[in-house]
């Protein structure tokens, strides 16, 4: 017999002297069309329980599918972004399995005859270049939403019963699957995060979906397994299922790693399995069995004709892709001049997409970058929020290193006026205004400033006077605090000059 | 798991098996009699292996149509009352169903 939960957990550093890791990815995103896959009920998110269904979506007695143009062609999409063949026949399939959630038996899905196969997805970790190999990437319909109620709020232990609602079933869903990924070792984790990332943006650059995690428009089923080092045989994988974040895709592979190594220490054998993940302590624990959930019975839809995608249509697809995101990457970094890690402190920091906005609001792509990783990013750090849910956009970040540059504030100033944009006072010059935050000219109350601190340091004045003329930054900056920073440091430093030094 | 052939008796095992994937209580009973009628259908269906289909693609559909789509455009739902009123049980406008079978 043998545990899969073992009280030890063994260090990372300590997993990978012994064994390799191989990990593989199951990705489904939920289109972004307006209805559903096989009916024409809406998919808008958020709506009341169980108001965007019909017969063909409850899998009502009699009623009959057809699908959606508009999904067919995301998928076809996908497939060729990620350089895949595209299948000149294909066709859906039943899944047959029980579950509440899946009113009809079955789930429609792809079996032998995907829509896309053989592609590829390269993505980079820590500067090195990881090939991710896709096997397929298939057509299918999501399932409804359960409701567990009766024992811990929405998880199934101790449940007595479930309330279920279908307005998520039908909703067109793509699945992408990789092949085995081997020889990623330490950075098995890292790689299935990045890969994922990369997916992301590709799916978000093409439009096919919103790809968001958190309201489960894109879900993440993570299989890992071990192998001593060396040996040619794979280990036993175990499927992580439902891994709903990117930070979550690492520690689910970092969480596995470490447990299969336990249980082969201790001479046991990892069990083929699906297992859950938890967020809050970023552990797995055991699902549904086995036998229960392989036993799927596949077979021709009979109720969907094949598809048969045009090759001159595919070509029209292809042709019409937009510009992929590691393209971009390639032509922002060389436009902007940045180094290739100047360009990974960008994609790291989630800024990439605001900078490019901020540029091209009218920015320099310096000041741009400047203000996003600086300022910008401090402060979502402090608010403990992402850098893209900061209240300013990148508009107003254009705006504001507009004022600076043509020096109506100075980058203190800047970063009062941002304060004001951030609680919500309106765009930066209507800020500047607002608060009085612009530099002063050499007006009557600047000149009175200078001669008070001319006045009030007589030492000062003299080492000055007496060839140090470095003291006269200690002059520059009594008058910068009573005027509280709004004026400009060179015309002080000028007109001090014209009244210690004389000109 | 694998279709039996004709010349391959079902099982009383797989019977079981199926049973169960069918959410179906069979009796042991039951069990003995669907395994000898069941293996009387599938010998019958058998003789379909007969027929030369060595020139013949394998066919899933009888019409020859492909690419029949719909357009993506929403049309109106069923309204939920509608919908609650066929279900044998509703609870704060979902379907209420029993604990999920096969779980913890």
């Amino acid at each position: 017999m043998t545990t899969t939960t073992p009280d030890r957990l063994v260090d990372l550093d300590e997993v990978l002297t012994r064994y390799e890791p191989v990990i593989g990815l199951e990705t489904h995103v939920e289109l972004g069309t307006v209805s559903k896959m096989f009916c024409g009920c809406s998919t808008t998110f958020g709506a009341e329980p169980n108001t965007q269904t019909c017969p063909v979506c409850l899998g009502l007695p009699g009623s009959l599918p057809v699908a959606n143009a508009a999904a067919v062609e995301h998928t076809i999409r996908i497939g060729l972004a990620l350089g895949c063949r595209i299948a000149s026949w294909s066709r859906f399939a039943r899944k047959n399995y029980f579950y509440p959630d899946i009113p009809k038996g079955f789930q429609t899905s792809q079996y032998d005859e995907p829509l896309c196969t053989a592609g590829h997805l390269d993505v980079e970790v820590d500067g090195e270049t990881y090939r991710v190999e896709i096997e397929r990437v298939h057509l299918e319909e999501d399932t409804g939403k359960n409701l567990h109620v009766g024992g811990a709020t929405g998880r199934i232990h101790g449940a007595d019963h479930s309330l279920v609602d279908f307005n998520r079933a039908g909703i067109p869903l793509v699945e992408i699957v990789t092949r085995p990924i081997p020889g990623t070792g330490a950075k098995a984790p890292e790689v299935a995060r990045a890969y994922v990332t990369e997916l992301r943006e590709i799916v978000q650059a093409l439009g096919a979906s919103d790809v968001r995690m958190e309201q489960g428009s894109l879900r993440c089923d993570v299989n890992t397994s071990l192998a001593p080092t060396g040996s040619l045989e794979w280990g036993t994988r175990t499927e992580t299922k439902n891994v709903n974040s990117l930070r979550s895709v690492e520690r689910a592979v970092r969480y596995e790693m470490r447990r299969q190594a336990a249980v082969l220490d201790a001479g046991g054998r990892v069990l083929q399995e699906t297992r859950h993940f938890h967020e809050d302590t970023g552990s797995t624990s055991p699902g549904r069995s086995k036998e229960e959930a392989t036993d799927y019975r596949y077979f021709p839809e009979p109720d969907l004709v094949p598809l048969a995608p045009d090759a001159e249509e595919v070509e029209k697809l292809a042709a019409g892709l937009p510009e992929l995101p590691a393209a971009r990457r390639v032509r922002l970094q060389e436009e902007w001049g940045l180094s290739a890690t100047e360009m990974a402190w960008l994609v790291n920091a989630d800024a990439l997409g605001l900078v490019t906005d901020t540029v091209a609001a009218g920015a320099s792509p310096a000041e741009a970058r400047k203000w996003w990783l600086g300022e910008l990013a401090r402060r979502a750090n402090d608010a403990g929020v992402e850098l893209g849910d900061l209240a300013v956009t990148p508009r107003q970040v254009a705006e504001l290193t507009a004022l600076v540059a043509d020096g109506t504030i100075n980058d203190q100033l800047a970063r009062q006026t941002l304060d004001g944009v951030l609680a919500g006072e309106g765009d930066p010059r209507q800020v500047v205004e607002a608060r009085g935050l612009a530099v002063m000219g050499e007006s009557d109350e600047l000149v009175a400033a200078v001669e008070a601190a001319i006045a009030g340091a007589p030492d000062v004045v003299e080492k000055v006077r007496g060839g140090k003329v470095a003291a006269l930054g200690a002059l520059v900056g009594a008058v910068m605090k009573t005027t509280r920073g709004k004026a400009d440091a060179a015309t002080v430093r000028r007109m001090l000059e014209e009244r210690v030094v004389g000109s | 798991m694998s279709t039996p052939s004709a010349n391959e008796a079902l099982g009383r095992d797989e019977i079981a098996h199926l049973a169960r994937l069918s959410r179906l209580a069979l009796t042991e009973e039951e069990l003995d009699r669907f395994a000898g009628q069941l293996g009387a259908v599938l010998d019958a269906v058998a003789q379909v292996g007969k027929a030369d289909v060595g020139d013949v693609a394998p066919t899933t559909h009888a019409v020859p149509l492909t690419n029949v789509l719909r357009a993506d455009v929403a049309t109106p739902s069923l309204p939920r009352d509608v919908v609650l009123a066929a279900a044998p049980a509703a609870e704060d406008d979902r379907f209420r169903v029993p604990r999920i079978l096969g779980e913890e």
